[in-house]
């Protein structure tokens, strides 16, 4: 193919790689420019919270001057907001909620994915598929009647019931994500375990959950993204203060009647959504194996 | 393949022990097994199946859930207007976000594929702080620059000598204004997936289309899209589930508002059902969602299931 190329394009050769080399040049900085736009727009909302949080109310009221350009720039917005008991309350719930939520998630999922993969039975092909379709039912389908089962047990308006709901919402995609990764360990490794007198619960632990890492770490990214900014279900099911989490807790309690105190609302969003982000940061390899799982693989 | 012949070696002195050992291997390990997944059962059954079900009684009662009403729930919801203008808002949404997330999703991945892969990090993770922000929370801050009062959108357009916009106060604004934040909150979603995918597009494709004479958009059209399609079809499906379903957005931004003319089933299924305490009805509209939900997935699940039947037992 190459040869074909050498031979048919050989008397303008010059010229032409001198203007492809140019186009190509073009396309390199023309995507800079497009991609400086894009980046541009998409952190205007995120820039804009972080400049209110900055903000004093007097300086969000006055209505004078540049609403992008942080005047006289003050960090009183968080310290009141971390003086403040019911705040403090939404994060500790907040980081309750989820360490459960994550635990009991990564627990039935690394648990069912093993032994989906490893060990089957009739219909564990077609289960896995099921698992799927669970993962593709949203929240909104369903709080209507699991409002009916949340109140049958008594838990209305406790923290706990979203410890109870939220493993519904990332399990599913955390099974299928270590089915992936489970799938793609060579069967010998599992042969010479048993060979050696090993338990499965055994092998799971010391071979499968140590290969696999990469992928539990990312299927832990995914509950705990899932359960630090699940909105319907605690809007849904909770109502006092002492009960909310971060993502309800800020619009609700920071708005009294008419009186919006933006300012505190915005560096309440700030610091709720700065341990997704640290994470992100951190993690961004896992972040998005775990996102392309599902696309990828399949 | 070391491992393995050492075993092979190793079996005949005791192959009578390990037949039987084996026998009973098996029948405990599909027990194991079982064991291992009921704990997902019991969520699934207990959390998903039981309440998808019980959503179809509750829907067929009367609104003190002492009579059995049939089907009136559904019918009542068809003949009101407002539940009409759900069903348009709803679709008008999720389609016309998911059009453009696709499209800008595209695009950027493009983008991102022409720089040298070495500088892609920063720009990828820039690119998808949107997607990492938990939704409630940055659309909060939508919300705040949106504000008419002291509206930053609109300090910009008086800046610029243009009236200001009454953004969320006026159905159709407001409707354009949920789409732009959806879209905001999701392109980076479909960037990341597409992204992936043209990686997996071999190189030689490109070369050979380009000896055939084919410019950018032959090459992008005959060779990326039918490789990616598959990608594309799995994005844009679980997408338009997502963005059909989506309660956040229109619940902080209008919570349906002016004059519940920006409902979608969510926020609508949410203030009948939880608001006014009328369970049955709020359980009939989010089941209008699912006939359209499960078109979607059927057709996400088709694409997926080879992984299931690929998946060694």
């Amino acid at each position: 193919m190459s040869g074909a190329v050498a031979t048919a394009g050989a008397p303008s050769r010059p010229r032409r790689r001198a203007s492809s080399q140019r186009g190509r040049a073009w396309a390199l900085w023309g995507s800079y420019a497009a991609l400086v736009v894009f980046v541009f727009v998409f952190l205007v909302p995120p820039f804009y919270m972080v400049a209110t949080s900055l903000k004093s109310d007097a300086d969000i009221a006055a209505e004078v001057g540049n609403p992008w350009l942080v005047h006289h720039p003050t960090l009183q917005n968080f310290i009141d907001l971390f003086m403040m008991p019911t705040f403090r309350g939404y994060f500790i719930n907040s980081v309750m909620v989820t360490a459960v939520t994550v635990s009991v998630s990564m627990v039935i999922s690394v648990l069912a994915a093993f032994g989906l993969t490893r060990l089957g039975f009739k219909g564990s092909a077609m289960l896995a598929s099921s698992v799927f379709l669970t993962y593709l039912i949203p929240d909104s389908l369903l709080f209507i009647p699991l409002f009916q089962v949340v109140r049958a047990l008594g838990l209305i308006n406790n923290l706990w019931c979203l410890a109870l709901l939220y493993p519904t919402l990332a399990v599913p995609f955390c099974t299928w994500i270590m089915i992936g990764y489970f799938s793609s360990i060579p069967k010998e490794l599992d042969e010479v375990a048993l060979i050696d007198g090993a338990g499965y619960l055994r092998m799971l632990w010391s071979i499968f959950i140590p290969v696999a890492l990469p992928g539990i770490i990312a299927a832990t990214i995914f509950a705990f993204t899932v359960s630090w900014g699940e909105f319907l279900y605690p809007i849904a099911y909770l109502y006092s203060s002492d009960q909310k989490v971060l993502t309800v807790g800020i619009a609700g309690d920071l708005i009294r009647g008419d009186v919006f105190q933006w300012g505190k609302i915005m560096a309440g969003c700030v610091v709720a959504a700065a341990p997704p982000i640290v994470i992100y940061a951190f993690l961004m390899d896992y972040y998005i194996a775990g996102l392309t799982a599902g696309a990828t693989k399949g | 393949m070391a491992d393995r012949s050492a075993v092979a070696v190793s079996l005949p002195p005791h192959r009578m022990v390990r037949r039987s050992f084996m026998r009973r291997l098996l029948e405990r390990r599909s027990t194991v097994a079982l064991l291992m997944c009921s704990p997902l059962f019991l969520l699934i059954a207990g959390l998903v199946v039981y309440p998808a079900f019980y959503a179809l009684y509750l829907a067929m009662l009367n609104r003190r859930m002492t009579q059995f009403v049939g089907l009136d729930n559904f019918a009542f919801l068809l003949k009101r207007d407002t539940f009409r203008l759900v069903i348009f808002q709803s679709c008008l949404f999720a389609v016309s976000s998911v059009v453009l997330k696709s499209f800008l999703g595209f695009v950027l991945a493009h983008l991102m594929s022409n720089i040298p892969s070495g500088r892609q990090r920063i720009w990828r993770g820039l690119l998808l702080v949107p997607w990492v922000i938990p939704l409630a929370l940055s659309t909060l801050g939508w919300w705040w620059l949106f504000d008419p009062s002291y509206s930053a959108f609109n300090y910009l357009l008086n800046a610029l000598g243009i009236a200001s916009v009454p953004w969320l106060g006026v159905a159709w604004p407001a409707r354009l204004c949920m789409i732009t934040v959806n879209v905001w909150f999701g392109t980076s979603f479909f960037m990341i997936m597409y992204l992936a995918a043209l990686k997996s597009v071999p190189e030689q494709l490109y070369e050979a289309a380009a000896i055939d004479g084919a410019g950018t958009f032959q090459k992008m059209f005959y060779v990326t899209v039918p490789m990616i399609r598959n990608v594309i079809s799995v994005t844009v499906l679980y997408s338009l589930i997502v963005t059909f379903a989506n309660f956040d957005i229109v619940r902080i931004l209008t919570n349906g508002g002016p004059e519940s003319k920006t409902h979608v089933f969510a926020t609508y299924a949410f203030q009948v059902g939880i608001q006014s305490g009328d369970i049955p009805l709020g359980a009939s509209v989010s089941l209008f969602m699912f006939p359209l939900l499960a078109v979607f997935a059927y057709f996400v699940l088709r694409n997926v299931t080879r992984r299931g039947k690929e998946m060694t037992v």
